[in-house]
Order: C-alpha cells, then sequence, then structure tokens
C-alpha cells in the first residue's frame, strides 16, 4: 500500500510538471494554431537561465524561477514577433519548421553558452518527510503544491479577469475576437509570454531532481504533445487532466512494468488512443 | 541558364557526379560525399511525403536507423550476407511504415506531425533499450562492407562512393518517374487540397499510405546503405535531429521539387564541413536560416526560381507567396505537361 502511494506521489510530481508545460503549449495552439516545437527549448532555456542565476549570480532559487520566467517570456515574446508573426497566414506546414528553427537555434546557443554537459541545480528544500510510511522528498512536494497552485491562478486569470477573457476569446475564434475590438496582436504576444513563463517555472521546479542539459526538452515537450492530444488541443483544463494521466501513466507504468521502458508509455498509450480515437481523448473534432 | 532544370542539367549533375573522385583531393572528401549521397537518398525519400504529398512526417530518421539496424543485426549477428541484408532493410522499413501509416495517416496536419514525432522517439528509445536485439547503447560493430559483385569489390573509398552514387542515381532516376506519373500527380493533389482531392474521387488512404511507404523504403534503403558504408551503427542515427537535417536540405533547395532537396542535401553538408569551427553549434547559423528560408523564401531557392521561371513564360502575376506550398510545382506540372520535371 505504501508502494502504492509512492507512485500515487511521483504521479503527482511527474504531472504537474507535464500540465505546466501542455498548458503554455495548449494556450498558443489555441491562439496560433502551431504545434510550437520550440516550447521545449523554452523548458530547457527555463532550466537554465534559474541555473545560471543561482551559481553566477547567487540568487535565491525562487527569485531565480522568479527572473528565469522573466527572461524565458521575453524570449518566447521574441519568438512570437520575429517569427510566428510574419507566418500567420502561412500554410500548415511553415510555421512548424520555423518552430524547429527557433528550436535548433535556442538549443546551439545553450551548447555553446553553457557546454554540453549534465549540470545539477542546487535546491535549498533538500529534507525528506514521512508521511505515514510515504517518504516524500520536499522538493517534490514543493513541485506538486507550486504547480497545482499555479494551474489554479492561471485558471482564475482565465476565467476572472478581462485579459485572461480576450485570450479564451481569441483561442475561440480568432475572427470573432478582432470584431469586438480584441488587439489580437496584443493578446498573441502575451499567449507567449505567458506560455514561456509556465515553461519555466515547470523547468526551474523539476531541475533539482533531474538534470540541467541542452537536449532536456526534448522528451518533456513530445510527451506534452501527447498530453494535449490526449487532452483535445487548445483545451485548458485536458492539458491538466492529459498531464496527470501520463504522469501516472508514467510513474504507475515505471514501478509495475520497467523502469526502462517508461519513457515509451506514454508515446505507446498515444499510439494505442489515437488507433482507436483519431480525434484525441475529449475533442469533439480534429483540427 | 533555362536548361538547367532540364535533361541537361541532370546529365551535367550526373557527370559532376561521375567526375568528382578525381576532384577530390583525399578519401576524405570521398568520404564526405559519400556520406551526403546517403542523406541525399533519405531526404529525397521524404521529400515524397512531405514535399509532394504534404504529410510533415517527423518520424524519417527513425525508418533510416530501422533499415541500417536491419542489416547491421542481420549481419553481425546472423552471418547474413550483405545484399540480402540490404534488400531486407527497404523491406522491413516498409513493412513497419504500412503499420505507422495505417494509423497515423488518419489523423490530419498537425496530428499526423506530432504522432511520427512521438513514433521517431518510441524508435529511438527501442534501439536503445532492447540491448538482446540492437546491442542498446553500445551499438553494432563490426559490420561487414558489402560484398564483391562478381568483379566489382567495393574495398575503397573510391569503389564505395561509385556504389552509393549508383543508389541516389537510380532512386532519383524512380522518383523523377514516380512525380511525373499520374501516381505523382494523386499525391499533389492531395497536398494541394485533399478535400477537393477526395471529391475527384482520389482514394485519400489508400495513396496517402502509398506514399508514406514509398518514402520509408527509400529510407530504409538509406540506412541499409548507411550500415555498409560506416560500417557501425547506434542509437543516435535515430535522433529526431537527422530528420530536421533532412527536412532543413529539402527546404533549402525546395519542398515538391525534385532537384531542391537534392541539392540542398549536397550543398548543406559541404557548408557544415567549411564551417568547421561551428562543429555542435552549426544549429545557431541553421537555426535562423531555416527560420528566415521560411519565412522570406518559402519555396526554397530551386522552387522559388522555378515558380519565377513558370510565371514568366505564363506571364501571370507572381501569386501571394502564402499560397499552398504547391506554388511552384503546380505551375511547373500545368505549364509543362510531361515536359522535364526538375
Amino acid at each position: 500500500m505504501d508502494l502504492f502511494l509512492q507512485q500515487v506521489l511521483n504521479g503527482l510530481t511527474l504531472g504537474g510538471i507535464y500540465s505546466l508545460v501542455a498548458l503554455g503549449l495548449t494556450l498558443v495552439y489555441g491562439i496560433l494554431h502551431v504545434p510550437n516545437f520550440a516550447h521545449g527549448a523554452f523548458y530547457m532555456a527555463g532550466a537554465f537561465v534559474s541555473f545560471h542565476l543561482m551559481k553566477a549570480y547567487g540568487f535565491n532559487y525562487w527569485l531565480a524561477m522568479l527572473g528565469s520566467a522573466a527572461c524565458v517570456a521575453v524570449i518566447a515574446t521574441l519568438a512570437e514577433r520575429l517569427v510566428f508573426h510574419p507566418l500567420r497566414k502561412a500554410s500548415g506546414l511553415h510555421p512548424m519548421i520555423a518552430a524547429i528553427g527557433i528550436l535548433l537555434f535556442l538549443e546551439a546557443g545553450a551548447q555553446a553558452i553553457w557546454g554540453a554537459d549534465f549540470h545539477r541545480m542546487q535546491t535549498p528544500y533538500t529534507g525528506i518527510l514521512d508521511l505515514g510510511g510515504v517518504t516524500a522528498p520536499v522538493q517534490r512536494l514543493l513541485i506538486i503544491a507550486a504547480a497545482f497552485g499555479l494551474m489554479v491562478v492561471l485558471q482564475l486569470f482565465l476565467r476572472r479577469t478581462v485579459t485572461g477573457s480576450t485570450i479564451i476569446a481569441m483561442a475561440q475564434n480568432r475572427d470573432g475576437a478582432s470584431l469586438v475590438g480584441i488587439d489580437a496582436n496584443k493578446v498573441a504576444m502575451l499567449t507567449f509570454a505567458i506560455s514561456g513563463a509556465l515553461a519555466a517555472v515547470a523547468a526551474t521546479l523539476y531541475a533539482p531532481i533531474n538534470l540541467v542539459y541542452p537536449a532536456m526538452g526534448h522528451l518533456v515537450i513530445t510527451k506534452a504533445f501527447v498530453i494535449i492530444i490526449l487532452g483535445g488541443m487548445g483545451s485548458v483544463p485536458g492539458a491538466i487532466v492529459g498531464g496527470l494521466i501520463i504522469g501516472f501513466a508514467e510513474s504507475f507504468g515505471a514501478f509495475y512494468i520497467s523502469t526502462d521502458y517508461k519513457d515509451i508509455i506514454a508515446f505507446a498509450l498515444l499510439v494505442l488512443i489515437l488507433s482507436l480515437r483519431p480525434q484525441g481523448l475529449f475533442t469533439k473534432g480534429a483540427h | 541558364m533555362r536548361y538547367l532544370t532540364g535533361k541537361p542539367g541532370w546529365l551535367l549533375l550526373l557527370a559532376l557526379g561521375l567526375a568528382f573522385p578525381w576532384f577530390a583531393r583525399n578519401d576524405y572528401h570521398l568520404t564526405v560525399m559519400s556520406t551526403a549521397y546517403i542523406f541525399a537518398l533519405a531526404t529525397v525519400g521524404l521529400n515524397l511525403i512531405t514535399g509532394y504529398t504534404g504529410q510533415f512526417n517527423l518520424a524519417h530518421s527513425g525508418f533510416m536507423a530501422v533499415g541500417a539496424y536491419t542489416v547491421g543485426i542481420l549481419t553481425v549477428d546472423h552471418q547474413v550476407p550483405f545484399w540480402i541484408a540490404f534488400a531486407l532493410s527497404g523491406v522491413t522499413a516498409t513493412v513497419l511504415g504500412f503499420f505507422i501509416g495505417l494509423v497515423s495517416l488518419r489523423l490530419k496536419g498537425h496530428y499526423f506531425s506530432i504522432f511520427t514525432l512521438c513514433v521517431g522517439y518510441i524508435m529511438f528509445l527501442v534501439i536503445e533499450k532492447w540491448e538482446g536485439l540492437t546491442h542498446g547503447t553500445v551499438g553494432i560493430i563490426g559490420i561487414p562492407a558489402p560484398s564483391p559483385i562478381g568483379p566489382l569489390a567495393f574495398d575503397s573509398p573510391r569503389s564505395l562512393y561509385y556504389l552509393v552514387f549508383f543508389f541516389l542515381v537510380l532512386g532519383v532516376w524512380v522518383m523523377h518517374r514516380i512525380v511525373t506519373s499520374l501516381l505523382g500527380r494523386t499525391f499533389m493533389a492531395i497536398r494541394n487540397g485533399d478535400e477537393l482531392a477526395e471529391s475527384l474521387g482520389i482514394n485519400l488512404m489508400r495513396n496517402k499510405l502509398l506514399a508514406f511507404m514509398l518514402s520509408v523504403f527509400y529510407a530504409g534503403l538509406a540506412g541499409g546503405l548507411y550500415a555498409g558504408f560506416v560500417r557501425f551503427l547506434g542509437p543516435g542515427l535515430a535522433g529526431v535531429e537527422h530528420t530536421f537535417d533532412m527536412t532543413m536540405y529539402m527546404l533549402v533547395g525546395g519542398l515538391g521539387t525534385l532537384l531542391g532537396p537534392l541539392l540542398g542535401a549536397l550543398a548543406v553538408p559541404w557548408l557544415t564541413q567549411y564551417l568547421q569551427f561551428l562543429q555542435e553549434y552549426r544549429f545557431i547559423v541553421f537555426g535562423p536560416i531555416l527560420v528566415l528560408l521560411v519565412i522570406f523564401l518559402p519555396h526554397g531557392i530551386v522552387g522559388t526560381w522555378l515558380g519565377w521561371r513558370a510565371r514568366r513564360e505564363a506571364g501571370v502575376a507572381a501569386p501571394s507567396r502564402n499560397a499552398p506550398i504547391a506554388g511552384p510545382s503546380a505551375a511547373e506540372v500545368g505549364t509543362r505537361p510531361g515536359g522535364s520535371h526538375a
């Protein structure tokens, strides 16, 4: 039973991180209808900026997270302005390829600055709590609390504020939104900034129990794509539910099936589900 | 200039390819060129599904690795003669492509790309983890060189160069036959608008599946050649960055043209060679180039030139650059029926 609860804890940790990454991806997809392959590079950049701020400037963990969120938000906004905005009317293939261009650039850039080595990020929270037989590293509890707290804040922002509603409105109908006077440019930039900040926070939360290296975004972003397909592309609740599904599938799969193949579980799930339901689990129709 | 994309242009390329070993200053240059040919062969295949049929496939290097590992496993672990293993490399990739295509091609647009991205990762992870079959991260070493065919022995860089060159020429010629046939136009019709194509009575699924299988057959054979040429294999061959490389080759030259991806695949590796100091950082330069190409030259170099020429001949105004990627080749197909296909 304790081992089972241990997996629940692991599932929540992974699920929280995946959901945060997938949320940014799904928001951008909702606005642009482009799968932003560069999102994984935003995630990687977030981890490196935090790492750098802590190591070179002695920032504290939370301050570094804030700084990296701001920094990646700027990178994401620049990507929107310089690359996706000029391509907003282009056919499906080209924005995807451009996103790959950004991904390659950021990864090579990180490698040029920080090298190809693996780095370990320090965290002030190294303790381990004993919750009635379940051992929980404090960092994991922190990830769960922060990730789900952030999701609640984001949900409130999207549902309760005017700015948030403009994002939802534009995701639902771009033309309609501009008819009622919503500035599409501003909303697109804001969405990219939020998505970049979410990726940076997720990366900074997860990095202490993982490692920091230039290709660290690959697997996470690919799983985030699986999640938004599961949850319905462009759907915010879908991204959260999908993130939890993949998080749990992975932690239980690693425990009951095989650690070696845990990374394949998410993809195998996707292949299985799309074979049965090509439009995803929760979507009404494929885009 | 206008003749360069017609038959004389192709004959010139053929002559240059045949004469290259006399230009090459050392064996290293031959090796670079041969490797470029192998990836060019795979790119020519990728261009069929991505450039001509409009399904952006991100698992191509995975299929190449499947072909390569077919040769590696069969020759090293089971002592199968090279040429039999080589023939099977195309077959395994195609059979796998059939099953993956059956599921993935039901998905449209972005879904297909993301699905194939995941398939590529599955292939990479399986190759890395299934040590019993693929030797895992250690890789396969000691793959035999292609065995002699009659008097032809493949024991020198020069003979290997001609072997690889032969398969590239064969591959391009077959691809030329495919894309200028009714089948090729069917693929392009699907790319330009699948609903319209369907309304014309084109069976979407069957044709997409056929394009996909043909495409990964090229990847499998290119992988088989790679195994026989490089003679050791690691899981890295399946890495998605190789697919990104091939996508770049296609885009530099021009998606959906035959000449463009070929020139891209031959030119970019040389550029990388001469930008040696960039090494691992080549993407700092290539990433922005990719972005700039997509924004300012979406049809690539050959594609833009062909489109310009076709428009000048037809005397029509330039279409918007955001027209479907078909721009140049559609114009070309329209204005030059049965003519030489660039």
